[in-house]
């Protein structure tokens, strides 16, 4: 049996999580306080995701940049191809929260969302 | 002289939620006065995910969670003024600002609520050897460059200091394209949150050096690199062990420092640990109808319990000019902090005054594994609570119930520390 020490990134309190594994599979989760925290041992022992923050060119907007997420976790190991996907953006202000710039980032299933309102100039 | 009931002092997450809260408890006239171009504060600049899972039960980045608070300070109509530097505050709550549009004027409040936050330490402060070239910036200033002007700083980055925005500017450099080289802390523990080394530097293979600082920078004009030593448990480099880094950047995120130049002209008392006001339950401080909360007040690790504070100031500062707080009788409980337990807010409880229950936030002093949040009413262990593990760049917190404090009539102190048993 193989145990793994892990600290929660699923929100600030940083729970020390423990996890047991067998053969790949989770056997047991202790120490964190909320479900997040279980789901998050479970996916990082077997497949780690992360939230993408980024920001995108704006044209014509108040701010020359708008801040952007992916609105979902991405698998891990595809964060740099999603970030080269976002550093390709040009976008038209106005902008606003939620608008949708890109669909499916890299085949991910997630789609990139901007996160700041940019009025026009 | 203009007048309103409520002005605050910064419009960013504290004021927000204080001036939300206080219309809530049924004051009209509020102004919040902000210096930026716009509301939400340093949120702005904080891309990153990860605020808002108290608050809102889901997970959001700072621009998000900032624009929650302005959608309800827009739909409550309450009144704002951005570019509107504040100059003075008087101890008969006379505020003094000064705007492009309006030059300088003075508004008479019933009550103020301090909410502007805190600063960078800056290199000045931290007695770093070595040359002054360009390409040194606190962590805070590079982060608002890349996510709000669009600018990156450099391309091979050293940071000295692991607060959390210096680990958040570390991947986001790092996202970006630039080498981020080492993260070198001069404390034996990380000043930032364990989740931030985790995903920040862990994640992209990004050194953590404790009890490491930097002792020389080179490059007369740009830097073009630093030299960092370990240091002795007393924070003296230890000759032998530098190493040299060629660098670019270098990226400083060694502390926030509350800024309250004003509170203390207005004669507003302080706490030499915090750096912040002194306050009562009602988070008010020394000086009557004056408020204070959110980083101007202690500096927190979390936006929400900045929102939640900022909350009972904003209903406390309403209950004020309403009438509706009891007088302060004078004969507070005084709240101690010690063990390991290095302060408290509030620092004065006042039962008649507290709500049904009120939460006192604290930090320790270092490290503790398996160990006990004890409070004592007088010499009476009433609290006892095993934790896991603190540390001082998470804040902690107890919450006690005016039930159980009115039931002793004769209380006078209570002491928060930390037990190994």
């Amino acid at each position: 049996m193989e145990k793994r020490e892990l600290t929660c990134i699923g929100c600030p309190m940083g729970c020390q999580i423990t996890v047991e594994l067998e053969d790949g599979q989770v056997l047991s989760v202790a120490g964190n306080t909320c479900g997040i925290g279980d789901k998050y041992a479970r996916n990082e022992v077997t497949h780690p995701e992360r939230t993408v923050t980024s920001t995108a060119i704006v044209v014509g907007g108040q701010g020359p940049r708008a801040s952007v997420k992916t609105k979902g976790n991405v698998p891990k190991d595809k964060i740099a191809d999603v970030m080269k996907e976002i550093d390709g953006l040009v976008l038209d202000a106005p902008v606003k929260i939620g608008d949708i710039v890109i669909k499916d980032v890299c085949g991910t299933g997630v789609d990139v969302v901007v996160t700041r309102n940019i009025s026009k100039e | 002289m203009q007048t309103y009931d409520i002005v605050i002092i910064g419009g960013g997450p504290a004021g927000l939620a204080a001036a939300i809260s206080a219309r809530k408890t049924g004051v009209e006239s509020i102004l919040v006065l902000e210096r930026d171009k716009e509301l939400g504060g340093i949120l702005n600049q904080c891309i990153h995910n990860g605020f808002g899972l108290h608050t809102f039960k889901e997970e959001l980045t700072g621009p998000e969670y900032a624009y929650r608070f302005v959608e309800q300070v827009l739909a409550e109509n309450i009144e704002y003024r951005l570019n509107t530097m504040v100059m003075d505050i008087s101890s008969d709550r006379v505020v003094t600002a000064m705007s492009k549009e309006d030059g300088m004027y003075q508004i008479k409040a019933g009550a103020i609520i301090l909410a502007m936050g805190c600063r960078e330490r800056p290199r000045g402060a931290l007695n770093i050897p070595g040359y002054r070239p360009a390409g040194i910036f606190s962590a805070g200033t590079a982060q608002r460059l890349v996510n709000i002007e669009g600018y990156l700083p450099g391309r091979q980055v050293v940071i000295l200091g692991s607060g959390d925005i210096g680990l958040i500017m570390a991947r986001r450099m790092t996202l970006e394209g630039a080498e981020v080289k080492v993260v070198a802390e001069l404390m034996p523990y990380s000043g930032g949150l364990k989740r931030n080394i985790v995903q920040c530097l862990d994640d992209f293979g990004i050194p953590l050096k404790l009890s490491h600082t930097v002792v020389d920078i080179e490059g007369k004009d740009h830097i073009s690199a630093v030299t960092i030593a370990a240091v002795d448990d007393r924070g003296k480099p230890i000759p032998g062990t530098e190493e040299r880094y060629s660098c670019d950047t270098l990226l400083l995120s060694c502390g926030l420092i509350p800024e309250n130049e004003l509170s203390r002209t207005a004669g507003v008392e302080m706490n030499p640990v915090t750096s912040g006001p002194i306050v009562n339950e009602s988070l008010e401080t020394n000086i009557p109808g004056i408020f204070a909360c959110g980083n101007v007040l202690h500096v927190h690790d979390l936006v929400d319990y900045v929102s939640e504070e900022a909350g009972r100031a904003g209903n406390a500062a309403a209950k004020f000019v309403m009438g509706q707080l009891p007088a302060d009788k004078g004969k507070p409980v005084e709240i101690k902090a010690c063990d390991g337990a290095r302060y408290t807010v509030p620092s004065t409880i006042d039962i008649d005054r507290m709500d049904d229950k009120m939460t006192l936030r604290f930090r320790v002093g270092a490290v503790y594994k398996d160990s006990y949040v004890s409070v004592y009413f007088d010499d009476e262990r009433v609290m006892h609570n095993k934790k896991r593990i603190m540390a001082p760049g998470e804040m902690e917190q107890v919450i006690l119930l005016k039930d159980k404090l009115v039931a002793k009539p004769h209380l006078k102190t209570i002491t928060v520390k930390i037990e190994a048993q």
